[in-house]
């Protein structure tokens, strides 16, 4: 272990530090400042920004090759930093307003980070279950962070013990990997499949375990169920985190070991992608037409939205496919990021008291009484449903174009077909705020406020100017 | 030495007996400490692993696991402490607040 090694892993650690000084400096700030811990936080993500782009993946790997650095996990670490920014941001004023304010939110969010950035970075299954852990168990504590609220205590054990139980299936899958390579590295995996060594019914028993592991971290069907409870019991602005930091981190480990260290087990993992993918979409989308409920209703349009992002996933196998596949699930990932924290701010600025201003019916009338508050409720909306011209269309033109180029044309018509589903259900919203009439409330806080314009003003914006963001996402791509 | 097929069978059937408690009971600590099973088949799969193979790496694993499985319980009991001074109840069928 040398100093090199802990410059691979610079933009983690520097968190990590970051985030257990801010625990110890938040004993001295009192109760009515918490602003300032608010405001470190988002000074720690920056400084991990800024390191993780200075590294620009070029530190290679470290640790004997357990992580490693590259564009890939450069692109998800900007990406993560910005989320958990937003995520700070999103939580100030309703943590104040909801009687919650406790230091502890802010640390514990950071930490999660750097669970997530890790997951990114991680190039062996070992590393890839610490860091899922670094991520999950903050996650499971801030779930629980009103209590003695009933419905955050119930939604935190819901996600504990699924989450728990996702976790060993995720052990037991690198058990019988090991058990079949000799190796838990996915370049000793991948070595020890091309040489022969490996026992592959025993690679696929133990590849089918860790897609169990993964599918119930970015929210697939069938291992969903967690979802929707989690993300109504939560702290709305936690969740908004949640949905995004979870999914991007599930998603990146995802990528890495599909692509790099079962790409010849193509024959029998890409059907039970493809099926994933499929359910994914079409449970998600149909589920989410009968919600009322508005929280429940982002839930499952997340899990939905981990369908789409699935089907370009199901084109890992396809060595002349795969590099594409993977540059747009790394750009929907980012526009899914994007629309979805605006989305989530406007239901943080319209929610009032526990439970109060969380139906759909509670948004009548937002188009009279708040304009702006609408008109970027309306963007994300549209950009959810995959409308130009909005970063989500683009985003699923290239997800869809990836699954065509690996000759999966009845999973992109399923997909398309699933869209114009989705339509309707965030039109009614829409629907709603500009015709029903209502006295709808929204908060006017003014960091909410930038929240909610910056992510509008991006979402139109990268669906505009697509192509330099797309060309990083393409330069990205993984390689061994 | 015990032959390494012995030991993974058994590491199977903890598995099983894991999954099947989580499935099956309704007490939250209870399913807890099935899932707890379900590690340790792993940790059990990876030392039987490591010895057939004659390396470390895979016991090492095991160390990583159980630190993980210890953070884990930590904050799980908190929850369910927290849970059982509002409720009075750990039984999850109690828990249906949620739902739709």
């Amino acid at each position: 272990m040398t100093f090199s090694d802990f410059a691979t892993l610079l933009p983690e650690v520097a968190l990590v530090v970051w985030a257990s000084a801010l625990l110890l400096v938040d004993l001295w700030i009192p109760k009515a400042r918490k602003g300032w811990a608010a405001f470190l936080a988002v000074l720690g993500l920056a400084l991990t920004f800024g390191f993780a782009v200075a590294q620009g993946g070029g530190a290679g790997a470290g640790f004997h090759g357990m992580v490693v650095s590259d564009g890939f996990a450069t692109f998800l670490e900007a990406l993560l930093a910005l989320s958990g920014a937003l995520g700070v941001l999103l939580a100030y004023d309703y943590l104040k307003r909801q009687g919650m304010v406790r230091g502890e939110y802010y640390t514990l969010l950071l930490f999660s980070v750097a669970g997530m950035m890790l997951m990114a970075k991680a190039a062996d299954l070992m590393v890839i279950f610490l860091a899922l852990e670094l991520l999950s168990i903050p996650l499971y504590v801030l779930t629980a962070f009103a209590r003695p609220r009933e419905v955050g205590e119930e939604a935190a054990l819901k996600y504990f013990l699924l989450g728990a139980f996702a976790a060993a299936f995720f052990v037991y899958g690198i058990a019988l990997v090991y058990g079949a390579t000799q190796s838990t590295q996915i370049a000793g995996i991948a070595a020890a499949v091309d040489t022969g060594r490996a026992n592959l019914a025993l690679l696929a028993l133990g590849g089918g375990l860790l897609l169990v592991g993964l599918g119930f971290k970015v929210a697939a069907v069938p291992f969903h169920m967690w979802t929707p409870d989690v993300y109504e019991g939560a702290p709305s602005p936690l969740t908004s985190f949640m949905a995004v930091g979870a999914k991007v981190a599930g998603f990146a480990a995802l990528l890495r070991v599909l692509v790099l260290a079962f790409p010849t087990l193509g024959s029998r993992l890409a059907p039970i992608v493809w099926a994933l993918a499929l359910l994914t979409m079409v449970v998600g989308n149909l589920a989410a037409l009968a919600q009322q409920n508005i929280k429940r209703m982002l839930a499952y349009s997340s899990i939905a939205h981990a369908g789409y992002m699935l089907v370009a996933v199901v084109a890992f196998a396809d060595a002349k496919a795969a590099p594409a596949a993977v540059a747009a699930v790394l750009f929907y990932l980012l526009a899914y990021a994007v629309t979805n924290f605006g989305a989530w701010a406007v239901v943080v600025a319209v929610e009032h008291a526990e439970g109060e201003g969380l139906n759909i019916a509670d948004y009548a009338g937002l188009g009279r009484k708040h304009p702006w508050l609408a008109l970027a409720m309306t963007v994300f909306m549209l950009s959810f449903a995959g409308i130009p011209p909005t970063v989500g269309f683009v985003g699923k033109f290239y997800l869809f174009r990836a699954a065509l180029d690996a000759g999966y044309v009845g999973l992109a018509i399923v997909g398309v077909l699933a869209s114009v589903v989705s339509v309707y259900y965030y039109m009614r919203v829409v629907t709603t705020m500009y015709m029903r009439a209502g006295e709808a409330e929204a908060r006017g806080d003014a960091w909410l406020n930038l929240g909610v314009a910056l992510t509008a003003l991006a979402t139109v914006f990268l669906g505009i100017v697509v192509a330099p963001v797309f060309q990083w996402a393409v330069r990205a791509v993984l390689k061994l | 030495m015990v032959p390494t097929n012995y030991l993974l069978a058994l590491s199977a059937v903890l598995f099983i007996i894991g999954v099947a408690g989580v499935l099956v009971r309704r007490n939250a600590l209870v399913i807890y400490m099935a899932i707890e099973l379900m590690l340790n088949a792993a940790n059990l799969a990876f030392v039987a692993f490591a010895a057939a193979f004659g390396a470390l790496d895979g016991q090492i694993a095991v160390f990583f696991v159980m630190t993980v499985a210890a953070a884990e319980v930590a904050v799980g009991l908190a929850i369910l402490v927290t849970i059982f001074r509002t409720r009075k109840s750990v039984d999850i069928d109690t828990l249906h607040r949620l739902k739709g």
